[in-house]
């Protein structure tokens, strides 16, 4: 254990004096967390004409629930919205993974680590933790956050309860935490193919497409967003998971790193 | 100390790359305490036998034995038993010196931390600049920092993969006077080195080696072997025939005769000396200077590596 918080301590040391990984931190929960508070402020008066933009699905649903206007787009707009708080866990987790290990390959500093007693497990769960950690922190202070400020922003308290409702309880402790894991895992495969950080991180962003995906078809009103669907997400990430931690660790061999890694 | 058998590497080839044979059939053995020069050019494996050895990467064949631990069998109780010093120090630039030490230290489970940092530090001179980040420092000093590193938990072998490359003449000199104090502290040093001026001076013994072993031996027994003892008279020429004067001594085996020069191949100058001496200026030639000629070991280095065979 004190390997794995040693090393937990040196990455945050490093990762935090470098102002592209911090900026990243901080702004990304900023931007996804304040995007669904100032829809929500902006849509507090909304006229019935504006419910001819909504998709037909959600519109069927407000009706069936007898919602007002101002209750249907905030309730189940921003409540599409909220996904993207899901992104956090992705990016986050690539961005200080992406510079922790290629940022060591390029100024040689793998070599000397790998030489100490620690095991490769240690590695990998000490340099993964550094990055999930502060992401899932992340993720979740600025959900709270939201749900603070949501309360100012709500036309009512039926709209308050489709953000505390269970399907958010799923996504924020279930799917937030495997989705820092899958981004975990996808930059370390990529580390071992690329020498820039930079690029690690550009190509690691590749992993917010299954988040995107998801959003646009309930956006689009595709599938709707239930607890059923986030648990079903669920599985299939951890299906995803299991299967890049299994090549993640095969990559991460000493050997593998000291003479195959480009 | 360090045992191999037979310990080879070979690098498997893909669709791009050929078979590499990085190292074959080597076979050592290094006393504790002992200062071993592994010499080779570019590319003849000596990185790949430092990582075999330092339990970074498996042997394909063979067995070694380092710290009485065997590689592959106990490679965690190798790596927290040795010291490396990598080709790059490959330290954390935005740390302080200090904190980079302190990592290592944990990481090796040293039991005082702050002891040990302050030891190294001030030890290679770096106490004053232990704050600053290790970025920041000269080429030297990022060097001195990178030996405290592979020293800070007191491995009894240490692996020094060239330790003065790329370093002005007065940081090497302190790198050197610094391997020069661990031998006394009695630790098996593995020196890969392309210095051989630094060999000749602190190694116990030396290998030279190309993918195979073609030699090991001490440096001074290294030339001997190859060149003999070979001691040069300078003479102001007299009126005689110095060959016949020669002649005249049998231990003289070899002899090269210019104007004002006698070079002599013999076995025991020191007693052989005086008698060649004594009958110079008895034949009337004054003799100026009597040195032993010193081959440097780049001499038997470059024999070895263009015409050697493995011992």
């Amino acid at each position: 254990m004190e390997r794995i918080r040693t090393l937990i301590d040196k990455e945050w040391a490093e990762a935090f004096k470098n102002k592209l990984v911090l900026g990243t931190v901080v702004a990304l929960p900023l931007i996804f967390m304040l995007m669904p508070l100032f829809q929500l402020a902006v849509m507090r008066d909304v006229p019935a004409s504006k419910m001819d933009s909504i998709p037909a699905g959600i519109t069927a649903l407000c009706q069936l629930q007898s919602f007002t206007p101002a209750e249907c787009m905030q309730g189940f707009l921003v409540n599409e919205f909220l996904l993207l708080f899901l992104l956090i866990p992705l990016a986050v987790p690539v961005t200080i993974a992406s510079y922790s290990i290629v940022g060591e390959k390029s100024t040689h500093s793998l070599e000397p680590l790998l030489a100490t007693p620690t095991s490769t497990a240690e590695i990998i769960i000490g340099k993964g933790l550094a990055s999930v950690i502060p992401a899932i922190g992340a993720t979740w202070l600025a959900f709270v956050i939201f749900l603070i400020g949501a309360r100012f922003f709500v036309v009512s308290d039926r709209v308050y309860a489709l953000f505390m409702n269970p399907m958010w309880a799923v996504a924020m402790i279930i799917v937030a935490p495997l989705m820092t894991v899958l981004s975990v895992n996808v930059a370390i495969i990529i580390s071992s193919r690329v020498n820039d950080p930079r690029a690690a991180e550009q190509i690691g962003m590749f992993v917010m497409l299954p988040i995107l995906l998801l959003f646009l078809g309930s956006i689009f009103g595709l599938f709707s967003l239930t607890t059923t669907t986030m648990l079903l997400f669920s599985a299939a990430t951890l299906v995803v998971d299991i299967g890049l931690a299994i090549l993640g660790v095969q990559l991460f061999q000493r050997e593998t790193i000291l003479t195959r890694w480009k | 100390m360090i045992r191999t058998e037979g310990l080879s590497k070979v690098f498997k080839g893909d669709k791009k790359n050929a078979e590499i044979r990085a190292v074959e059939r080597l076979d050592l053995e290094i006393k504790q305490g002992e200062v071993f020069g592994f010499l080779g050019p570019n590319g003849a494996g000596k990185t790949t036998t430092v990582r075999m050895l330092c339990s970074l990467i498996a042997p394909t064949t063979g067995r070694a034995w380092v710290n009485n631990y065997e590689v592959g069998q106990q490679n965690r109780e190798i790596r927290a038993s040795v010291g490396i010093l990598t080709e790059q120090p490959g330290l954390y630039d935005r740390l302080s010196a200090e904190k980079n030490l302190t990592i290592y230290a944990r990481l090796y489970g040293v039991a005082d931390v702050p002891g040990q940092v302050e030891k190294y530090l001030r030890m290679l001179g770096l106490w004053e600049r232990r704050k600053d980040p290790a970025g920041s420092f000269s080429k030297g000093m990022k060097q001195k920092l990178a030996i405290a590193r592979a020293i800070l938990h007191e491995p009894a072998t240490l692996f020094l993969d060239e330790p003065t490359a790329g370093l002005d003449p007065e940081a090497s000199k302190l790198v050197r006077d610094f391997i020069d104090e661990l031998k006394t502290e009695g630790r098996t040093i593995f020196l890969c080195t392309h210095n051989l001026d630094e060999a000749d001076r602190l190694c116990n013994r030396i290998g030279v080696f190309k993918q195979r072993l073609i030699q090991v031996d001490s440096p001074s027994r290294m030339k001997t072997a190859m060149f003999g003892r070979q001691v040069e008279f300078k003479i102001k020429p007299a009126d005689l025939q110095l060959a016949d004067l020669i002649k005249r001594f049998t231990f003289i085996k070899s002899a090269q005769i210019g104007e004002n020069r006698l070079l002599l191949g013999l076995d025991n100058p020191e007693e052989s000396n005086p008698l060649i001496v004594k009958a110079l200026v008895e034949a009337g030639v004054d003799v100026q200077f009597v040195s032993e000629v010193r081959h440097s070991l780049e001499d038997v280095y470059l024999s070895l590596i263009n015409h050697g065979n493995t011992r």
